[in-house]
């Protein structure tokens, strides 16, 4: 048996003080040889549970093994053969829930940095120019695809591999859904997004952009005058949620989606050379303990604000923000009020914030979620002064794609019914997969929903399934 | 991709231009908007539709040059092409046969009327419509009103051409003298809405006004056009333009229009340097 090396190679990444003023990205990447340090780390077991452990079942011995041997274009064909977008994951999949949590290394030592690995292998592949796989020839089908983040992204790739014409609909003016306008740039720089869309396009996809369907086209349009034999709804879940507290409304209180929308996709950081302008102005509350979460209190310390504190209702152990984002955050000089929840925003004279009321919480009993309810201790209020809040607390699916669109049935959440494994909705020839169905999750998920439908897709325009219930 | 076909300066510093969007014409009705976006390193801003022609693919756009973007929409020519182009957006005029309806437009926003007041003319209304300007320089496109006006009341703070009046003064004297006016629109900027509005209010004749807030995307993702209406809050982009001036909080919309005052002047003077202007 191979010599166990129990602890990981570490990635090289920017100090806090120095990233915390820049938007540069924080993790550098391994070079070929740290690559192959970690290689050597792992095990090649037989029955390898990694693979298990990836929503979109990547052959991850297989292209660790060829990095170990130095054989990159090996490698490369290796990952991508069941994963399109290799350089997004890689950076931002949460491995220490999925394949490196079932890591047998992990279970006495440290798992293999399958991660690191993967984004190593993806950004090679980049930096040669991605090698475009032979495609099937045209099966004379049209398949539509509304959104083009990551399921949407995803599933196109797969459709054009198995020789269909696929045109995604996307609203804003660039590709990328989330990981564009939400994930920052020291987090995914959008070089590495525009070159993973740049591959899809180069598979033959084609991807329209400032196209709200719902308002420019409906589903029902789609289906009937546009011709297209099928559709799959990766619309994610843009609609952002508020509190409800007096005081929303004040000058200075952002959605998550608008703050990120504004830093990451409008570029407000490079204001005024770009023109979308996000305001600075010192102490900013982010509320709210997911990635979003995080995501925006590490922006906001980049733009310029001095003291930016994170507000979450429960405590450190329910955050559902990635370990690695909250540790991040914490090094960077984040501040935690946890167990804290506002009450109401207060505004000065010229409609602006100025402060926030909140009252500290204890755990109780476990809800729905599994996770301790947060309950308000009684006569615990206090007063934060603050000039900018953040709302991150969750969003849930935008219902413009769903004007015109008979027969598609939502749950009460809005988010779309559809069946987990192949995401056949409830409408004849429409699939959905990602966010839209699960409601804000991450964008491994999304993938893998975008894949398995593109399975089911190809199945039923090849004419080998019927899908019962359809008309 | 959006390329400019035409371009005219309607007053000064009010321009329109026509812009290539087949699909987007397709589908524009009265009171929808368009998010337009300069080039590559521009903001997202939501005009009006002023204007569309299903069978030559335009759409017809009119802002006035107070800004960064609007300033280098404005210095942009014939055969240009805009980065990005997107609607139509918000939700159509609701155009029904109310009987008679007025409809008060002020500046720039005689543009913005004009759609809506022909769909109400079509659908069988008695329009009157009522335009007015700080100066005869700044009236335009009166015969384009008369045409589709049953009658047209002009007049300007100055008195230089037409009544020496503010629009809500005619408005109020044909709520005060003429029976069965069933709607009223009041296009404007924010201040000349909150006033017209509130002049109508005491007449219990529906008034509707069309929020010009601030926006990113267009499509209800950031919320950052948030207004109150009747108490609840609401999004201008989906759940409007158009509401029901009765019900709007006037303040709260004026104080977030100015949330980006300082930065939008910084634009504006990095603009004025570069181009000279």
């Amino acid at each position: 048996m191979a010599k166990v090396i129990p602890n990981r190679v570490e990635m090289p990444r920017q100090a806090p003080e120095v990233r915390g003023h820049n938007f540069n990205e924080v993790a550098l990447g391994f070079d070929m040889e740290l690559a192959q340090a970690e290689a050597e780390r792992c095990l090649q077991c037989k029955k390898p549970k990694c693979i298990e452990g990836c929503p979109v079942n990547v052959s991850i011995p297989e292209f660790i093994l060829k990095i170990k041997e130095g054989d990159m274009p090996g490698a490369v064909e290796a990952l991508k053969g069941d994963n399109n977008l290799p350089a997004i994951c890689g950076r931002v999949c949460p491995q220490e829930t999925q394949c490196e949590e079932v890591c047998v290394l992990g279970k006495k030592y440290q798992p293999v940095a399958i991660g690191r690995l993967e984004r190593f292998v993806a950004d090679w592949d980049l930096a040669r120019g991605a090698a475009i796989p032979e495609l099937p020839p045209p099966t004379g089908k049209k398949v539509a695809i509304i959104g083009a983040g990551p399921a949407g992204l995803t599933c196109a790739a797969d459709l054009a591999r198995y020789g269909h014409a696929v045109t995604i609909f996307e609203s804003l003016h660039a590709a990328g859904g989330v990981l564009i306008y939400g994930i920052p740039e020291f987090r995914l720089p959008k070089a590495i997004v525009k070159a993973e869309v740049d591959y899809v396009r180069q598979l033959g996809v084609d991807i329209r952009l400032d196209a709200v369907i719902g308002k420019l086209f409906t589903i029902d349009e789609l289906l009937g005058e546009q011709g297209y034999d099928a559709i799959f709804l990766g619309t994610g879940a843009g609609l952002p949620r508020f509190m409800g507290i007096p005081g929303e409304n004040y000058n200075g209180v952002y959605s998550a989606n608008e703050f990120l929308t504004r830093t990451n996709l409008m570029k407000s950081y490079l204001f005024p050379e770009y023109d979308t302008p996000i305001k600075v102005k010192g102490r900013v509350v982010v509320v709210g303990g997911g990635n979003v979460a995080m995501d925006s209190a590490r922006c906001a310390l980049r733009l310029g604000n001095e003291e930016v504190t994170i507000v979450y209702r429960r405590s450190r152990k329910e955050m559902p923000a990635r370990l690695e984002e909250a540790e991040n955050a914490e090094e960077e000089g984040i501040i935690f009020e946890l167990l804290t929840n506002p009450v109401e925003i207060y505004g000065d004279d010229n409609g602006w914030v100025r402060g926030m009321r909140c009252i500290r919480m204890e755990l109780g009993e476990p809800d729905d979620s599994g996770r301790r309810r947060p309950v308000p201790i009684p006569g615990s209020e206090f007063d934060m002064e603050v000039d900018i809040v953040v709302v991150a607390i969750g969003t849930s699916p935008n219902p413009l794609v769903f004007t015109e669109a008979g027969g598609l049935e939502r749950t009460r959440w809005g988010t779309v019914v559809a069946d987990e494994d192949m995401g056949r909705a409830t409408k004849s020839r429409v699939w959905a997969g990602g966010d839209v169905v699960t409601g804000a999750a991450t964008v491994i998920s999304a993938m893998g929903a975008g894949k398995r439908a593109a399975a089911d897709i190809d199945r039923f325009l090849k004419g080998e399934i019927a899908v019962e219930g359809w008309d | 991709m959006y390329k400019i076909l035409a371009k005219e300066a309607l007053a000064p510093v009010v321009k329109l231009m026509v812009i290539s969007a087949p699909e987007v014409a397709r589908k524009a009705t009265a009171g929808q908007f368009v998010i337009v976006r300069a080039s590559e390193e521009g903001e997202r801003i939501p005009l009006t539709i002023a204007d569309y022609d299903r069978d030559e693919g335009t759409i017809t756009i009119v802002y006035q040059e107070v800004g960064k973007t609007t300033m280098h929409l404005g210095a942009m020519e014939v055969g240009d092409e805009l980065a990005s182009f997107t609607g139509p957006l918000g939700n159509p005029t609701e155009i029904e046969n109310y009987g008679t309806v007025i409809c008060a437009a002020g500046g720039l926003c005689i543009a913005l009327v004009f759609p809506i007041a022909r769909a109400l003319r079509e659908a069988g209304n008695y329009v009157i419509n009522i335009i007015g300007a700080r100066n005869k320089e700044l009236i335009f496109w009166e015969d384009k009103m008369r045409s589709v006006s049953d009658e047209l009341i002009i007049c300007t703070d100055d008195g230089s051409y037409g009544r020496k009046a503010f629009v809500m003064h005619p408005l109020q004297e044909l709520l005060e003298t003429r029976d069965g006016i069933g709607h009223v629109w009041v296009i404007g900027p924010a201040i000349m809405m909150k006033f017209t509005a509130l002049a109508t209010k005491p007449f219990n004749v529906p008034t509707t006004v069309s929020l010009n807030s601030i926006m990113v995307d267009g499509t209800g993702m950031c919320g950052s056009c948030r207004c109150e209406v009747g108490g609840e809050t609401k999004f201008a982009c989906v759940h409007g333009p158009e509401f029901d001036g009765h019900q709007v909080d006037w303040d709260l919309l004026l104080a977030r229009q100015g949330i980006y005052l300082d930065e939008e002047k910084q634009s504006l003077e990095r603009w004025q340097a570069t181009t000279g202007e």
